[in-house]
C-alpha cells in the first residue's frame, strides 16, 4: 500500500500553513532582527516604523503580557530580545501590517540601537572561557586511562564536522488567531504542537488550555521544527492577542536561513587504542558542541552524542566528555540524527586514522570490533537482538565487498587523473526519546456510525508517512478497508501533552497507542457480536470488514457491528495511552536503559574523484538495513534513500559559512547547496535484511527516520580514500565536509598560498611536479 | 493592460509587469499548488508551464519557468498552466502524477508539484524524449526529502510512456493519454485570436516596450526587463514598483543567424535554451550542449537571456564567460537611438561598473563563429556540479595551424571583480607551440592577471589552484599526458 497523502501532493492540492484561505482582518507580521551578534541593545526607536502605510502595530518585549521566555529545557531565550542581543537575526520587535508587502517595507524603518561586544564563534574558545550551555557531561565504560598502557596501538587526533541547514522547502510559519475565550488557536508549521502551545500560554500568561494548536503537514522539517517553529508561532500568538485580529508570519528564505539554528557543528579530540589483532581495546573523545546563543535542545543533542560514541563497535573502555558551547550564532538544533552523526563521524575518524597509520583497510578495524549479541554500550544497556554482524556480512557478501575493493584498486592503477575510492559504513541507532518521560503517547479513534474511523494521535506529518503507518495500524487492528480510515490534523485540543515527532520514535509511540485503542474498540464490538449471536467470544475475529467466528462469516459484519453497538449505545469512541515499557536511564550515572531498542545497517559506499578538477561523483551507495517487518516498505525505502542522501550531502557540499561577525554567509539556495537530482548516487541498493523486528517497534516494524542519515557518512571516508590513492602523503585532515575546495586542495597539498609563490618560477616547478605525481 | 490565459481562464489584470507570475498566481488568482521555496529560482516548487503561440499558430510551444522569477508582463499572450490546469476531474491522475504516485517519488510533498509541472513540460516539448532529456527535466527542482532516486524510477517509467508518442502534432495523443486535458486543443486558437484582439487594438503583437506595464508611456527609460531571473532576485520590489520596459518577448530582440562575414549574431534575449536549440550555434559550438549542462537548470535557461548575464556584470557569469572568449561585441542602442559597438571584455569596468550609459541597451551579440579546426572549451567548478554558481569558471578559444597557436583568447570568471579575458596570457600564447612547455609556462602569467578574493565560494588560494588546474583541463590531452 502507498502513503496515502501523494495522490493529494502531486495534484497540489494539500494544504500547508501557506495555502490557508487568508481571514478577513488578517494583519501580516514581519520580524525586526539583531544585525548585530552580540551587544547591549541600547534602544529600539519604532515610531518612523509605525508612521508607515498600513503598519499597525510594532510589538516589543515589553508588549508580552506573560514571560518573556520560550527556552525548552534551559530558560535562557526570550521570545523577543531584552537587555542584550545574542546572535545575529535574533529577534527584536514584531511588525504588525495591513499586508506583507507592508510590513516588510516598515522593517528598515525601525531603529535597533546595539552597543557591540565580543562575539564568539569558535565552540572551542567558547569553553576556554567557561561558556558552556550546561555542565560537562561523561559516560565510562570500564577504564580506558589505565587501558592505553596494555594497547599495542595509540592514536590520537582531531576530527571537525560542519552544521547542516535544514531547508525543508516550507519556510518557517504559523496563522494565529484570538478566540472569543480570549485565547488564541495557532495554525502552526511545528512538530512539536504542544512546545507551542506550552511556550506561547507562558508568553500571553494565560493557562495551556488557553492556546489550542493545529498542524495538518508540513513541507518538511527534519528536526528544524522541533523547537525551532516555537517563536513564529508564540510571536503570530503574540500578535493576534495584542491586536486582536488574525496575524501570519511566514518567514521568507533568507530570513529563516539567517534567523534559526541548524545541526550542531563539533570539534572533537579522540583516542584509540588497539590490541595486535587490531581489537579496539580503549576509546576516549572530548566533544565541542556549537550550541549557539541558547540552549533550545543542545543538551538533548550532547546526550545523544554520548550514547552513540561508539557507533556499532564493542569498546570495553571508553570515555567520553562532551561539552555544549554557548556562541553567539543561532541557537543550533535538533536535525535528523540529533547528535549521533557527529559522534559517529569521530569514531569512524579515529578508526580510519589507525587503519592509515597502520597501513591496513579501515574495513579490518571495523568489521572485528563488532556489537555482539550480549555486549554492553557504554550506558550499560546490553544488546538485544543485535544485528551488526548480520548486517556488514550480508551487505559484504549481496553486494561482494572484496569485488569492489579490487575494482577500485584496478580502476586506480589504470587513471592517473581519476581516483575511485570504496569505504563502509556500518551503523547502530537507540531508538527512543532519551528524556524517557517523553516515551508516551495518546491516540484518540472514533468509529462513526456509518463505520468510518477518524484517528486523532500526537504524531505530526512532514513527509516521513507516520499518517499512512497510523492509517495502517487502524485499519489492520480493526481488521477493515484503510479507506475507510481518516487521519486528522495534530491539534491539542484532541490530543493533549504530546511529544514532538522526533527521535524517528512516532510512528512506534502513536501507532502502538492507536493499536491499544482500536484493540479496545475491536473488543468492545466483538463482545456485542459474542452477546447478540451468541458465539464464543475467544474465537471471534474481523477481518475484510467480516465478523468471523471460529474462521467462518458470522451474521454480522463491520458496517452492521458498528451500528448495532451505537443503538445499544455503546461507546464508540477510545482514548488510549501508551507508554514505552523497560526505560530508565539516570543522568547523574549515565546508565540504565534508555533505548526501546537499536536499528542496524551497513553500506557500502563507491566514489569517483576527478584528479584534475577536485570534483567527484557518488557512484554507488549500497545499503543492508534492518527494517524488522516492514510495515510499508515503500514509505520505509523513501526513508532510508532520503535519510542517506541527506546524510551525503552533509559530509559533502552543504557547508555553512559564518564569518567572524557571527554572520551567515552561505545565507540562500545560491549560495548554500544540497544534494539536487544529479548529486544523489547512481546507485542506490536498499536491501531489506531479514530481522524480526521489535516487540516495542509498532507492529515488529522498525523506526527508520533518522538511522539512514549515517549512511552518508561512508561517502566522506570513501573521498578520502580516493584522495589518498592520488596522494597517499597528503596530511588530509578529518575535516566534513569535503567540498570539492577541500578535495583539490588535499590532492595538491603542495599549492601555493601566497601569490609571490604562484607566480615565482621556483614554485612553478613544484607545480609541475604536483601534476605529475 | 496584460492578457493572457491561465489554464482555462482569460485574464486581464493591471497589476504590474515586473511583479511576480507567482504572487499574482497564489494570491490573486489562489491557485495554491504552486509553491513558494526560495524565490530565487533555486528550488523550483513555483515551476509553471508558459506556452507561447508559435509564428504559424498552429501550435502552443511550452516552457516550465520558475513562476517566482517570471515577471507578470512576460506571461502577456501566454497560456500560463498551474497544477490546476492540469488535474484531471473527479481526482483522477495524469500519467505524471501516477508515475510519481507508484514510485513513491512524493514526501512531505511540498516540491512534487514543481516536479509534476516539469516532467508535463517535458511530455509536451516537441524535442525528442530520451532518458537523458527526461531527468534534465527535473534539474531544476530540489527535493529535500532527497527522494531522487524514487522520482528518477518515476521519470523512467514516464519516459517508456513517452516513447509512444507521434513525433508530429503529439497533443491529441498526450490529451488522449491524459496527460493534459483536452482543452488544451483550444490553446492555439484562443491564443491567436488574443494576438490578433491586440493587433486590432494597438496595432501590435507583443508586449513591446513599456506596453505591458500599467504606466504605457513611462518617463525617459524605464528598467528593462527580461526574463527576470537576476533583477527578480536582486530587487523585486524595486521591479515591481517601477515601470518597466519589457524584453523577452520583443521580436526584434531574438533570432540566431549566421552572417556572409563567418560571424554568428544574437538578438540580445536570446535565451540560453535558444541557442541549444539553434543549428548555426550547434555547428559552431558543437560541444555547446555540454557545456550549458553546467549552466543553470532547464527552467532558468527557458527564462534567462543572453544580454542580461552580460549586463547583470556577475564576475562569475557563465554566458559571460564563454562570449569573452568566443570574441563576443555588443551592438549597443541609445534611448536616442543612436548605435555603437563594444566588444564584451571592454564591457566591464570594475565589479557591477559598465562603460555603457544608462539609456544604452544591448541589441544584438555578434562574434566570429569558431572554425571546425579550433579549440573551444568551457570549463566550470562549483560546490554542486549543476544548477550551482561557480567557484571558478573559465573558456578557452585557440586558433591553431601546424601545432602553432596562432591566436588565442581564455576568459576567467570568479578571479576578480570582473569576468577577466586574461589578455596577457592570451597574448603570450598566440605564436607559441601548442605544447605542454607552452602551457606550463602560460600558468603563471595567468596568476598574474588575477586576483581572486576568499568568499562564500571559495578562498583565494582555492580560486588560484582552481583557475590552474581549469586552464590546464582546457589543454587536455596535450598537457596531461
Amino acid at each position: 500500500m502507498n502513503h496515502l497523502d501523494p495522490a493529494r501532493h502531486v495534484r497540489g492540492e494539500s494544504q500547508y500553513l501557506d495555502d490557508i484561505p487568508v481571514q478577513h482582518g488578517t494583519l501580516y507580521a514581519a520580524v525586526v532582527e539583531s544585525a548585530v551578534a552580540h551587544g547591549q541593545l541600547l534602544r529600539l526607536d519604532v515610531a518612523a516604523a509605525l508612521e508607515q502605510p498600513g503598519v499597525v502595530h510594532i510589538l516589543t518585549a515589553q508588549d508580552i503580557p506573560g514571560e518573556n521566555q520560550i527556552g525548552g529545557i534551559v530558560p535562557d531565550e526570550p521570545l523577543l530580545a531584552e537587555g542584550h542581543v545574542h546572535f545575529r537575526g535574533q529577534p527584536v520587535a514584531l511588525v504588525l501590517a495591513e499586508s506583507e508587502h507592508a510590513a516588510q517595507a516598515a522593517l528598515r524603518h525601525v531603529r535597533v540601537e546595539v552597543a557591540p561586544l565580543p562575539v564568539l564563534v569558535d565552540p572551542r574558545q567558547a569553553a576556554a572561557q567557561g561558556e558552556l550551555i550546561v555542565p560537562p557531561r561523561t559516560f565510562r565504560l570500564g577504564d580506558a586511562e589505565a587501558a592505553w598502557a596494555g594497547c599495542a596501538h595509540v592514536f590520537e587526533g582531531v576530527a571537525e564536522s560542519g552544521g547542516q541547514e535544514h531547508l525543508y522547502i516550507e519556510t518557517q510559519g504559523a496563522y494565529a488567531f484570538p478566540t472569543e475565550m480570549g485565547g488564541v488557536r495557532i495554525i502552526s508549521s511545528t512538530q512539536g504542537p504542544t512546545a507551542v502551545q506550552r511556550h506561547t500560554a507562558r508568553v500571553l500568561g494565560v493557562g495551556m488550555h488557553q492556546v489550542e494548536v493545529d498542524v495538518t503537514r508540513l513541507g518538511g522539517g527534519f528536526g528544524g521544527k522541533e523547537d525551532q517553529a516555537t517563536p513564529w508561532g508564540a510571536l503570530a500568538a503574540l500578535g493576534a492577542f495584542v491586536a486582536r485580529r488574525p496575524v501570519k508570519l511566514v518567514l521568507d528564505r533568507m530570513a529563516d536561513m539567517r534567523m534559526t539554528g541548524k545541526r550542531h557543528p563539533y570539534s572533537s579530540d579522540f583516542k584509540i587504542g588497539l590490541d595486535e589483532n587490531l581489537t579496539i581495546v580503549a576509546y576516549e573523545a572530548t566533544f565541542f558542541q556549537n550550541a549557539g546563543a541558547a540552549a533550545d535542545l543542545s543538551p538533548a543533542v550532547l546526550e545523544r552524542t554520548l550514547f552513540h560514541a561508539t557507533n556499532t563497535y564493542f569498546i570495553p573502555n571508553v570515555t567520553a566528555t562532551a561539552y555544549s558551547c554557548r556562541t553567539n550564532l543561532p541557537p543550533n538544533t535538533a536535525f535528523r540524527g540529533f547528535g549521533v552523526p557527529q559522534g559517529m563521524f569521530v569514531i569512524e575518524s579515529a578508526i580510519a586514522c589507525a587503519a592509515e597509520r597502520l597501513g591496513v583497510a579501515a574495513s579490518e578495524i571495523q568489521r572485528r570490533n563488532l556489537l555482539r549479541e550480549g555486549d554492553l554500550f557504554p550506558y550499560r544497556q546490553p544488546t538485544e537482538g543485535c544485528h551488526a554482524e548480520q548486517a556488514w556480512d550480508t551487505a559484504a557478501a549481496l553486494y561482494d565487498l572484496p569485488g569492489l575493493r579490487r575494482e577500485v584498486e584496478e580502476f586506480n592503477a589504470a587513471h592517473r587523473l581519476q581516483k575511485k575510492g570504496l569505504a563502509v559504513m556500518p551503523i547502530c541507532f537507540g531508538i527512543s526519546f532519551t528524556k524517557t518521560a517523553m516515551n508516551q503517547a495518546r491516540a484518540l479513534v472514533h468509529i462513526y456510525t456509518d463505520g468510518s474511523v477518524g484517528v486523532s494521535t500526537g504524531a505530526v506529518e512532514m513527509g516521513q508517512g507516520v499518517n499512512t503507518k497510523i492509517a495502517q495500524v487502524a485499519a489492520r487492528t480493526l481488521g477493515i478497508s484503510v479507506g475507510r480510515i481518516k487521519v486528522e490534523s495534530t491539534n491539542t485540543t484532541r490530543v493533549a501533552n504530546t511529544s514532538p515527532s522526533a527521535a524517528s520514535a512516532t510512528a512506534d509511540l502513536n501507532g502502538k497507542a492507536t493499536e491499544l485503542a482500536c484493540r479496545a474498540l475491536r473488543e468492545r464490538l466483538l463482545r456485542l457480536a459474542a452477546t447478540e449471536l451468541q458465539l464464543d467470544y475467544e474465537g471471534l475475529h474481523i477481518e475484510d470488514e467480516q465478523v468471523l467466528a471460529a474462521g467462518k462469516p458470522a451474521d454480522t459484519n463491520w458496517e452492521k457491528l458498528v451500528s448495532a453497538a451505537y443503538w445499544q449505545r455503546i461507546s464508540l469512541s477510545e482514548n488510549a495511552h501508551y507508554a514505552t515499557p523497560d526505560l530508565h536511564f539516570n543522568p547523574e550515572t549515565n546508565q540504565g536503559y534508555p533505548f526501546a531498542y537499536h536499528v542496524y545497517g551497513t553500506a557500502l559506499t563507491t566514489v569517483r574523484v576527478d584528479c584534475l578538477r577536485g570534483t567527484y561523483e557518488v557512484e554507488a551507495v549500497r545499503i543492508a538495513h534492518d527494517f524488522g517487518q516492514s510495515l510499508n516498505p515503500a514509505v520505509d525505502r523513501g526513508q532510508i534513500e532520503g535519510g542517506a542522501v541527506q546524510g551525503i550531502g552533509w559530509m559533502t557540499l552543504e557547508e555553512l559559512v559564518y564569518n567572524e561577525e557571527g554572520r551567515l554567509l552561505s545565507n540562500s539556495l545560491n549560495s548554500y547547496k544540497i544534494p539536487d537530482l544529479y548529486s544523489a548516487p547512481k546507485v542506490l541498493d536498499v536491501h531489506f535484511l531479514d530481522t524480526p523486528g521489535h516487540p516495542r517497534a509498532v507492529l515488529r516494524s522498525k523506526a527508520v527516520g533518522e538511522p539512514p542519515l549515517m549512511y552518508g557518512i561512508g561517502t566522506y571516508f570513501a573521498l578520502r580514500d580516493a584522495i589518498r590513492a592520488f596522494r597517499p602523503d597528503t596530511p588530509l585532515p578529518f575535516s566534513a565536509p569535503m567540498t570539492p575546495e577541500k578535495v583539490l586542495l588535499n590532492l595538491y597539498p603542495d599549492a601555493p598560498s601566497t601569490l609571490h609563490a604562484w607566480t615565482s618560477p621556483a614554485q612553478l616547478n613544484s607545480v609541475t611536479t604536483s601534476v605529475d605525481c | 493592460m496584460l492578457q493572457f490565459y491561465l489554464n482555462q481562464q482569460l485574464i486581464r489584470t493591471q497589476e504590474p509587469a515586473g511583479s511576480t507570475l507567482l504572487d499574482f498566481v497564489r494570491y490573486h488568482q489562489h491557485l495554491t499548488g504552486t509553491k513558494i521555496g526560495c524565490r530565487e529560482g533555486d528550488c523550483g516548487a513555483c515551476t509553471v508551464l508558459v506556452g507561447e503561440l508559435n509564428p504559424d499558430g498552429a501550435a502552443v510551444r511550452y516552457q516550465s519557468m520558475t513562476s517566482c522569477l517570471t515577471p507578470l508582463g512576460n506571461a502577456h499572450g501566454k497560456h500560463v498552466v498551474t497544477v490546476e490546469g492540469i488535474n484531471a476531474a473527479r481526482g483522477a491522475l495524469t500519467p505524471v502524477q501516477q508515475a510519481i504516485v507508484a514510485e513513491g517519488g512524493s514526501q512531505c510533498g511540498f516540491c512534487t508539484v514543481g516536479f509534476v509541472m516539469s516532467l508535463t513540460g517535458h511530455a509536451l516539448s516537441p524535442n525528442p524524449s530520451t532518458p537523458e532529456t527526461a531527468l534534465a527535466s527535473i534539474d531544476g527542482n530540489i527535493c529535500r526529502c532527497t527522494g531522487y532516486k524514487s522520482l528518477e524510477r518515476a521519470t523512467a517509467l514516464l519516459q517508456q510512456q513517452l516513447t509512444q508518442r507521434p513525433e508530429a502534432a503529439p497533443l491529441p495523443w498526450l490529451a488522449e493519454q491524459g496527460f493534459v486535458p483536452a482543452y488544451f486543443a483550444h490553446m492555439p486558437g484562443q491564443l491567436t485570436a488574443l494576438r490578433d484582439l491586440a493587433l486590432g487594438t494597438n496595432g501590435t503583437a507583443g508586449p513591446t516596450a513599456a506596453q505591458g506595464a500599467p504606466n504605457a508611456c513611462p518617463p525617459a527609460r524605464a528598467q528593462l526587463l527580461g526574463g527576470g531571473t537576476d533583477l527578480l532576485v536582486q530587487r523585486p520590489e524595486q521591479v515591481r514598483a517601477a515601470p518597466v520596459e519589457l524584453v523577452y518577448d520583443q521580436p526584434g530582440l531574438r533570432g540566431i543567424r549566421r552572417t556572409e562575414g563567418g560571424s554568428i549574431v544574437l538578438g540580445a534575449a536570446t535565451t540560453a535554451q535558444q541557442l541549444l536549440e539553434s543549428e548555426v550555434m550547434l555547428e559552431a559550438v558543437p560541444a555547446l550542449p555540454r557545456f550549458l549542462k553546467l549552466v543553470s537548470s532547464t527552467p532558468i535557461r527557458q527564462m534567462g537571456t543572453v544580454a542580461g548575464n552580460f549586463i547583470n556584470a556577475s564576475p562569475i557569469g557563465d554566458l559571460t564567460i564563454l562570449f569573452l572568449a568566443l570574441g563576443a561585441e555588443l551592438e549597443l542602442e541609445a534611448a536616442s537611438g543612436q548605435r555603437r559597438v563594444l566588444p564584451l571584455s571592454e564591457l566591464y569596468l570594475d565589479y557591477k561598473k559598465l562603460a555603457k550609459a544608462a539609456d544604452e541597451q544591448v541589441r544584438e551579440i555578434c562574434f566570429p563563429a569558431p572554425r571546425p579546426t579550433d579549440i573551444f572549451t568551457f570549463e566550470k567548478v562549483s560546490k554542486r556540479t549543476h544548477l550551482d554558481i561557480a567557484s571558478v569558471n573559465t573558456a578557452a578559444w585557440l586558433r591553431v595551424e601546424d601545432g602553432l597557436i596562432r591566436e588565442a583568447r581564455l576568459s576567467a570568471g570568479g578571479v576578480g571583480p570582473v569576468p577577466l579575458l586574461l589578455r596577457r596570457t592570451s597574448a603570450w600564447l598566440a605564436g607559441r607551440p601548442l605544447s605542454a612547455e607552452t602551457v606550463q609556462q602560460a600558468l603563471p602569467l595567468a596568476q598574474q592577471e588575477i586576483s581572486p578574493i576568499s568568499d562564500v565560494r571559495g578562498t583565494e588560494q582555492y580560486k588560484r589552484l582552481l583557475l590552474r588546474q581549469l586552464l590546464m583541463a582546457h589543454f587536455g590531452e596535450i598537457v596531461n599526458e
